[in-house]
């Protein structure tokens, strides 16, 4: 049975220059699938900025690596793993962060921190309730079980619920090494004569054909495909991590590549058309865990922890040493040949027999019809009622928030990952970024995770663009410095054009932003086919961005001392009833959608994040919290939950929910002893920085001059903020 | 002084351990792999955290057939120091240095978070530069960290002070808060919470320090 469509067929057969056989049919199949040969997005992913002072590697290999300064680099990559996950969550996301390291330690880097996007259909649906618990708790597990084990500090994410991810869930996980710039290693197979070398895990029949299943929709058969999942061991890939990177250290490693989707077939035939070289090798020599596997599963095979790698002719034994130490699988399968063939035997007979370069970059590119307008789940106007229907109560408005699913304390999660191993988190989970130290060097790396499906289906290009732009606000508001990015892009089915457009709309505005915020994109991931039963998830593109600082003791949100002046950076900012319809209020308060994002002024946030970090790496800053979902009233609140609250007054002509709950871009609530020097800093970068209050120990107060808005004791908002996720999700106590 | 840190495969917390006492103390340290049958010359070891073998079986129970064991039990035997965190503590009861047994948390999932432990005996190579009472703020990581023993056992732990470090807020179910505890001639200490990730203001805390210099005090006052 074959999954290329007859024109995809042809094309094999024109390349071959006869019929494929079964086990090459396989092999086409699997290389040109949406997941591994990008063919419905590449077009478009070209638009995106992949240039820049630091990029040492750009798109095309296993992660992107840039230049960090003296002399080290990173090497970071976001991937994605939702079909799996939702198919089977704990072994699935597990699997997803194995797949992700692994393309970090295949560059040469050691793995210094993973993060994770994760979304769900809400806990309280009442006919996915009970299963999206299950798959967030099976997901949560996963990810903490290999990573834990692993030993990678897992450092921050972002969790969200709504109602289109029930039936497809997201897992995009997030990694990030670091090396010396003379540790970098490629998968290229160079080197005629040069030994092929199979390491790690032996293959099994796991995972055969995954990378197709992750480019199908999903329907009711659909856990029939729990064949399809991979299974995950933690302890082999940290074995394989130190082997590896002592392999690589021997001198005698010439390239390497992870087995990752599409296993063996992919890491053949990639490092072979990068080298432009051929490689020939026999299946009868690859470790296997069963027996009677045909080519077609073998090749197929998407089993764990495995890797390839090509030797200095002469050297293998020192590579066999290394792998031997650690206890595990090293096999000479092949040789590099000069005739740019992938040449597959059993037991000596040809099975497959293919040329890399036209299997590994010559799929079909396709430019799917997009002339539709992107699908649109809301109407654009305000609901006619919307003045009448706002509420009075805005002390329970605010409460009702801050226990909400996406803006509630994710802690029940993030304390099941380890994020302090390897003694390098100085900001690890639950701030606007994470920060990770580079010990051998005075730099840490901050990083953020940020997605908005909810802006991105009001307005995919203006939805990207505020992606990117809070990305890097929230790098700023520690103090670093945005330079590159990662991105991962979720969307439903591409032959279909409404949401084609979506896709095209999205990567033009993260092409735009990401040029303007100089944050070139080093490599990436595209997930499509996100449908259950025909429902698309709503866009949902995930940026992951990185920023560089000095490293020092981190600028957290949490206010620290009485008597500080509060100030707005950015100030309040302007917002009316069309685009107020994607806010969390809308959402939470009052269970509509509608109009369009917020409106963001690229040059104004640009100037806002400068003035931010010269704030914060002078000193001025005791705290430093960027305002977003939720709005100001939401981010005073989590600037308030450790026990230190704020008296607030604001003079605005907006409404008060409006003027409390409204998500316009460019603003940070920063708290100060030396406001004046706050104040002269933004007037150089000429942004407004308002003076909105004073810290206090004895709540929240928000008012606008006469009536207090919001006064709630800190201690309730922490109570409700802290305790929601755990009590929708814990068991009942009998 | 100088410290030997044993690797077994699975340790992942042996270079955390290394660092604290290299970088942040300015001792020496060295890796001691776990197929090895001498620990060379170390004046204390520490089996670090992480999950040895895999944690297959149960945690730290392959890891206590490892040839390297034997000469720590040695080592052990004939005063030397011993400290094992986390998974060190877990390898150390399981081949039987320390008694009682480390049990899946109560609450069934994996715990990461700062939590508070009282000093409960100063009598101890490893908290003799502490005072008695002193609360100290150090990171758990763990999903079997719940301390387990029969009556008899915990009732010998008390009366001989053995009982080194409680928590203040149990993260874990452990029996009595038990954080920590010590052998019968009081060189070898098995605790779960991290002293070598709070060895750095940068990150937090430094509170884990006292651990550590209670070990190098303790040697260099054997050693004059």
């Amino acid at each position: 049975m074959s999954d290329l469509t007859p024109s995809e067929l042809d094309k094999v057969r024109s390349i071959l220059k006869r019929e494929p056989n079964e086990t090459e049919t396989g092999i086409f199949t699997v290389m040109w699938s949406e997941h591994c040969s990008y063919k419905s997005s590449r077009i478009h992913l070209k638009k995106l900025p992949t240039k820049g002072d630091r990029v040492l590697v750009g798109p095309g290999e296993n992660a992107g690596i840039i230049d960090i300064g003296d002399g080290y680099a990173i090497a970071f990559k976001i991937e994605s793993h939702n079909h799996p996950s939702f198919i089977e969550p704990f072994q699935g996301a597990a699997t997803g962060v194995g797949g992700i390291l692994r393309d970090i330690f295949t560059m040469g880097a050691r793995p210094l921190a993973v993060m994770d996007a994760i979304r769900f259909g809400p806990l309280d649906d009442p006919e996915w309730g009970d299963r999206n618990k299950r798959i967030l708790e099976g997901v949560v597990g996963g990810i903490s079980h290999y990573g834990n084990c692993f030993g990678v500090p897992t450092v921050g994410g972002e969790t969200v619920f709504e109602s289109c991810y029930n039936g497809n869930p997201l897992v995009n996980v997030f990694a990030l090494g670091v090396f010396r710039h003379d540790e970098i290693f490629f998968g290229r197979a160079t080197g005629i004569g040069n030994p092929v070398i199979y390491v790690g895990a032996k293959t099994g029949r796991d995972g055969i054909k995954g990378a197709s299943m992750a480019s199908a929709e999903f329907d009711e058969d659909s856990k029939d495909k729990r064949p399809n999942v991979q299974v995950g061991d933690p302890f082999m890939e940290k074995l394989l991590l130190e082997a590896c990177l002592e392999a690589m250290h021997t001198g005698a490693v010439v390239g390497i590549q992870d087995m990752g989707a599409a296993g063996l077939t992919c890491s053949t035939c990639e490092m072979g058309s990068r080298a432009e070289t051929g490689i020939e090798f026999d299946l009868e020599l690859v470790p296997q865990r069963e027996t009677g596997m045909t080519p077609y599963e073998i090749m197929l095979s998407e089993s764990q922890e495995r890797m390839l790698l090509v030797a200095e002719k002469g050297r293998e034994d020192e590579v066999f040493a290394v792998f031997k130490k650690w206890g595990l699988d090293a096999v000479t399968i092949g040789v590099v040949t000069n005739d740019g063939m992938l040449r597959v035997k059993d037991h000596g007979k040809v099975v497959a027999e293919i040329p890399n370069r036209e299997l590994a970059d010559e799929a079909p590119l396709y430019d799917r019809p997009h002339n539709a307008l992107p699908y649109r789940p809301a109407p654009m106007d305000a609901p006619a009622d919307f003045a009448q229907k706002a509420s009075r109560d805005l002390n329970g408005d605010l409460l009702a928030l801050v226990g909400s699913g996406d803006l509630c304390s994710k802690s029940w999660i993030w304390q099941q990952y380890d994020y302090t191993v390897r003694t390098n988190t100085i900001a690890g989970p639950g701030g606007d970024a994470a920060i990770i130290r580079i010990k051998e060097t005075g730099t840490s790396i901050a990083m953020s995770l940020d997605g908005n499906g909810r802006y991105c289906a009001l307005d995919p290009r203006e939805g990207a663009k505020l992606m990117v732009a809070e990305c890097c606000r929230n790098l700023s508001t520690v103090g670093a410095t945005p330079v590159a990015a990662t991105n991962n892009l979720n969307f439903g089915n591409p032959e279909r054009p409404e949401i084609m457009a979506q896709i095209v709309e999205a990567v033009e505005g993260i092409s735009e932003a990401c040029r303007y915020f100089d944050t070139p994109i080093t490599g990436g991931n595209v997930s499509l086919y996100n449908e259950t039963l025909g429902d698309a998830i709503w866009p949902t593109p995930v940026m992951g961005i990185v920023g560089l600082m000095k490293t020092a003791e981190p600028v957290t949100i949490p206010f620290k001392r009485q008597g500080r002046t509060v100030m707005l950076l950015g100030g309040l900012g302007a917002c009316d009833a069309t685009h107020f319809g994607g806010t969390q209020y809308a959402k939470v308060v009052l269970d509509k959608m509608w109009g369009l994002p917020p409106a963001l002024d690229m040059g104004y946030e640009k100037r806002v994040q400068a003035a931010v970090r010269e704030i914060i790496n002078e000193g001025h800053a005791e705290s430093a919290h960027d305002v977003s979902d939720g709005g100001l009233a939401v981010a005073l609140a989590e600037c308030a939950v450790n026990g230190i609250g704020a008296s607030v007054e604001i003079t605005t002509d907006l409404r008060p929910e409006v003027a409390l709950f409204h998500e316009g871009p460019s603003r940070i609530l920063v708290s100060t002893a030396v406001p004046e020097r706050l104040e002269e800093i933004a007037r150089k970068h000429n942004v407004e920085a308002l003076r909105i209050g004073v810290t206090m120990n004895t709540g929240l107060r928000i008012g606008d001059g006469s009536v207090a808005w919001i006064n709630s004791p800190v201690d309730r908002l922490k109570q409700v903020w802290e305790n929601a996720l755990a009590e929708q999700l814990a068991p009942v106590h009998v | 002084m100088r410290f030997g840190v044993v690797v077994f495969p699975g340790s992942n917390c042996d270079h955390d351990a290394w660092y604290a006492v290299s970088h942040n103390l300015g001792h020496s340290a060295e890796f001691i792999w776990h197929d090895s049958a001498t620990l060379g010359a170390v004046d204390a070891v520490i089996l670090p955290g992480g999950f040895s073998y895999g944690d297959y079986l149960r945690c730290g129970a392959i890891a206590k057939f490892s040839p390297v064991m034997s000469a720590v039990r040695e080592f052990a035997e004939s005063g030397g120091l011993v400290l094992g965190i986390c998974n060190g503590f877990q390898v150390l009861v399981e081949s039987g240095l320390l008694p009682g047994a480390l049990l899946r948390n109560r609450e069934l999932k994996f715990v990461c978070r700062p939590v508070t432990l009282r000093v409960e005996t100063t009598d101890t190579p490893f908290t003799s530069a502490a005072t008695k009472g002193q609360r100290i703020t150090l990171p758990v990581a763990h999903g079997d960290g719940c301390y387990f023993a029969d009556d008899a056992t915990l009732a010998m732990l008390r009366r001989e002070d053995r009982v080194v470090l409680r928590y203040v807020d149990n993260p874990n179910g452990s029996l009595d808060n038990i954080a920590g505890i010590c052998n019968a001639k009081r060189n070898v200490m098995g605790m779960m919470p991290h002293p070598e990730r709070a060895a750095d203001a940068l990150l937090g805390s430094t509170d884990g320090r006292v651990i550590l210099e209670s070990m190098i005090h303790s040697l260099s006052v054997a050693a004059a």
